[in-house]
């Protein structure tokens, strides 16, 4: 199909962009790789199971609706289940290449003059020893089963690691029903409270996330980390420690809180995958955006977590003004972005700056890597076998790659590239994958000029 | 941090190339020091196949050289280094889709033959006893037992590692440093300089840069090609399997995307297409076009491709000379620089011969071929 304007990704950023372009005459195709549209942000419970207060498990649920209605009332064609793997530039714009979900094996191709890059983030998870055993989620995957599955992954949890998303995560497995024995967060809320004034904005959120976790009388360990994870076939407890000023592990402070499951996360990484293909320059990990949300490729445009983690609400911003943006290029009219949504963007890139700056990682993370710790899981490669490409004269991500085959796997490293670069002592860099998922060589071979004439 | 060091030889280079030659060098008793602006095996080396192929060479100097390599690499595995870097003796097999083009396979094979080469001729309804996956209806074919294989990356580090030579990554070599005589005394680094009376050009892709900051010209061009990897699979190819075509694209001088298919399993799982050649300077940017040929070439070899995934594909950059034969030896125009570079796709199979007479050169030995096909100053500004 042709269209003006193709956005990939509907989530928030990309719902609120499709919306506010197709507002302004332009013709529109969201594009998701998801059943339905509302990305993970506003993931909704499979039909089939009949939730009856979806609701619940959200808040900003009336942006939702208003999202949802204006989708369905306007022309914006919703394309679901489109798995795209590659964008590519034409001599007329770009063709948007994708597979038909959930086989993955039917092509299918939209062509549009400009392409809204609304890809959205995966979550950061650095591994520790036992990590690898079932009953190990990732904070996202937790709140993914609450929201989408109606499930819960366990009666007794542990939430560690990192970042703004564990309070929602505490609270939410709490209020199901399961017993969170501990929230388990490595930043010193000193460094919170340095930052009070940019994150003001957040606070209510956050105040309404701290209120459930006393409501529920989850214990909250701040400067803790989870050292270890036990069990033989399934996660039967944790260690956690408390950290030291500069982030390594008080010796003695050790001890072990018995749980079936552990919801761990670091974060959010961008997915840049597209973006990186088509050209476009990237600051660090994130795409690289004026204040129009273009990038630095003529017809590309970039939103949402894609160009820095900031948040749903960031995201709706930098949407709609990436939509505005779009739409007065491909009419040659000036941008009319909503006053309010430059503000908001404003405000909350200033906060999001903030909480990156307070939330990381214990620095020294890789110390606490067994040998035997699996880093690449795709690959089944080791700490050790890190350690000894670093040792035969790997110096960054790359060479380690090489020489481990970590990160060739499956996931194409997205699960353990910033782990083997911390590994390395490098900062993560921007990995190149011009597949952004694995695509059938029949597929690529039936677009070969020759082959279609035969 | 700023140091200079002395050393018998400075070996500017830590791909494939260069850990070789520190490898020969470091035998022949010479004290070593690798540097690399980047890793190891961080250029042409980390993007290569790790082909070890006669069967491409038609008889002439490169053949001569892959021979003395085959020769060297079957060495080192048997000294203990194979496993280390996945060496296989899998032999090749070339397949021809038409009786016009087995005609051609037969004349090239007999030739190849004559200098040496194995080559066994293998009839339409014996090609599936050696690759029972291939496709039927193909004309026949040529079995090769000298093609082997290595993972390029592990080789480089490991064949650094065994040379126990001091390695300098990430350190850039500015200049090459000359006495009043003019001849080499090392090179100058940006953490230092390097003090040897022998500096070897193993710079791949960056030969020609070197070469022009020692002063003299030396026209390595970069020949851009894209591998296909896929999903790790259960072994069904047994042998590097490639179509006739591919012997006249290597030799091929023109500058349009070029794809015939290389298609071969590894020991991790995932099978490697190669290998398209375009003339684009230094452009990594995805071409589906190239893709697109080779996924088709990889099919028509092998139908069950079809139905398999890739999951990622790299670029690489040939580093080649106008006449498609390295640079290795001594520089006649500046005494104490030698050259090993510019091997074009053939750098991974060629390493262990080229730094075995690159060491026979720094020691004063006859080198076991004759270099002058080889000389690193026979291009001319005007030959360009």
């Amino acid at each position: 199909m042709r269209t003006d304007l193709v956005v990939i990704g509907a989530g928030p950023a990309g719902l609120a962009a499709a919306l506010a372009a197709s507002a302004r005459g332009v013709r529109v195709a969201l594009v998701d790789a998801a059943a339905q549209t509302g990305g993970q942000f506003y993931r909704q419970p499979a039909a089939g199971l009949g939730a009856g207060r979806p609701e619940a498990l959200h808040h900003q649920w009336r942006t939702w609706e208003r999202l949802r209605d204006g989708l369905a009332a306007g022309p914006v064609r919703v394309l679901t289940e489109h798995h795209v793997w590659c964008v590519e530039r034409t001599s007329d714009g770009f063709t948007v290449h994708a597979l038909l979900g959930p086989e993955q094996e039917e092509p299918v191709e939209v062509h549009a003059h400009a392409v809204l890059l609304a890809t959205g983030g995966y979550e950061h998870v650095l591994p520790f020893p036992g990590w690898t055993l079932p009953g190990v989620v990732t904070a996202g995957g937790a709140q993914a089963m609450l929201k989408g599955g109606l499930v819960v992954p366990g009666h007794r949890a542990v939430v560690a690691g990192s970042g703004p998303l564990l309070l929602p995560v505490a609270t939410g497995l709490a209020a199901a029903g399961v017993e969170v024995a501990a929230l388990v967060e490595s930043t010193d809320p000193g460094r919170l409270a340095r930052h009070a004034p940019a994150l003001a904005g957040k606070l209510p959120e956050g105040a309404g996330h701290a209120a459930g976790l006393l409501r529920h009388r989850v214990p909250v360990l701040t400067r803790h980390t989870v050292v270890r994870a036990h069990g033989d076939d399934r996660l039967t407890g944790v260690t956690v420690a408390a950290l030291d000023a500069d982030g390594r592990v008080r010796p003695g402070t050790a001890r072990h809180l018995p749980c079936d499951t552990l919801a761990v996360g670091h974060g959010m990484l961008p997915h840049t995958d597209l973006a990186e293909t088509l050209g476009c320059r990237l600051d660090g990990l994130t795409v690289a955006v004026d204040t129009e949300q273009r990038t630095d490729v003529p017809g590309v445009w970039a939103a949402g977590e894609a160009t820095g983690i900031g948040g749903a609400a960031l995201a709706l911003a930098e949407g709609h003004i990436a939509g505005c943006s779009a739409a007065a290029h491909l009419y040659g009219t000036a941008p009319d972005p909503a006053p309010a949504a430059l503000k908001a963007r404003a405000k909350l890139r200033r906060s999001a700056a903030a909480l990156d700056a307070a939330c990381a990682p214990p620095v020294h993370w890789p110390e606490h890597l067994t040998d035997d710790t699996v880093v690449c899981r795709c690959e089944e490669v080791t700490a050790g076998s890190v350690r000894e490409a670093l040792d035969l004269g790997a110096g960054d991500e790359r060479t380690v790659k090489l020489l481990t085959r970590a990160g060739m796997g499956w996931c194409q490293g997205r699960m353990c590239g910033t782990a083997i670069a911390g590994l390395a002592g490098r900062a993560p860099t921007p990995a190149k994958r011009p597949f952004a998922r694995p695509v059938p060589l029949g597929v690529l071979a039936r677009q070969h000029p020759q082959e279609g004439q035969s | 941090m700023s140091e200079s060091l002395t050393c018998d030889v400075v070996v500017v280079g830590a791909g494939v190339v260069g850990a070789a030659t520190a490898l020969y060098a470091a035998r022949a008793g010479l004290d070593t020091v690798v540097v690399d602006r980047g890793p190891v095996a961080g250029g042409t080396t980390g993007a290569g196949e790790g082909n070890l192929l006669v069967s491409d060479k038609e008889p002439g100097p490169e053949l001569e050289l892959a021979l003395l390599s085959a020769r060297l690499w079957a060495g080192l595995a048997r000294e203990g280094l194979g496993e280390a870097v996945e060496y296989e003796a899998k032999g090749g097999v070339v397949v021809a889709g038409t009786d016009r083009a087995l005609t051609g396979l037969e004349k090239f094979a007999a030739e190849q033959r004559a200098a040496g080469v194995e080559a066994v001729p293998v009839p339409p309804d014996r090609l599936t006893d050696l690759e029972p996956c291939l496709a039927p209806g193909l004309a026949g074919g040529m079995h090769y037992p000298q093609d082997a294989q290595v993972m390029p990356a592990l080789a480089a580090a490991h064949l650094l590692r065994a040379s126990k030579a001091r390695v300098r990554t990430g350190q850039e070599v500015t200049g090459v440093l000359r006495g009043p005589d003019g001849a080499v005394r090392g090179v100058r680094t940006d953490r230092g300089d390097l003090h040897a009376p022998a500096v070897v050009n193993a710079a791949g892709t960056w030969g020609g840069e070197l070469a022009a900051r020692a002063g003299v010209l030396l026209p390595v061009r970069p020949r851009r090609g894209f591998v296909l990897v896929t999903e790790p699979l259960p072994p069904r190819i047994r042998h590097k399997v490639y179509a006739a075509d591919y012997v006249a694209d290597v030799a091929s001088d023109s500058a349009a995307l070029q794809t015939s298919p290389v298609v071969e399993g590894t020991p991790a799982g995932p099978v490697l297409i190669g290998a398209s050649r375009e003339r684009v300077g230094f452009d990594r940017s995805l071409s589906l076009p190239a893709l697109r040929a080779l996924a088709a070439g990889a099919i028509a070899l092998f139908p069950f491709l079809s139905g398999v995934r890739a999951l990622r594909t790299y670029a690489g950059f040939r580093p080649y000379l106008p006449d498609h034969l390295p640079a290795i030896g001594p520089d006649a125009r500046v005494p104490g620089l030698f050259h090993a570079c510019g091997h074009e796709g053939a750098g991974i199979g060629l390493a262990t011969g080229t730094g075995h007479l690159i060491a026979q050169a720094l020691t004063g030995r006859t080198p076991d071929l004759d270099l002058v096909p080889f000389r690193p100053d026979r291009f001319t500004k005007e030959a360009e």
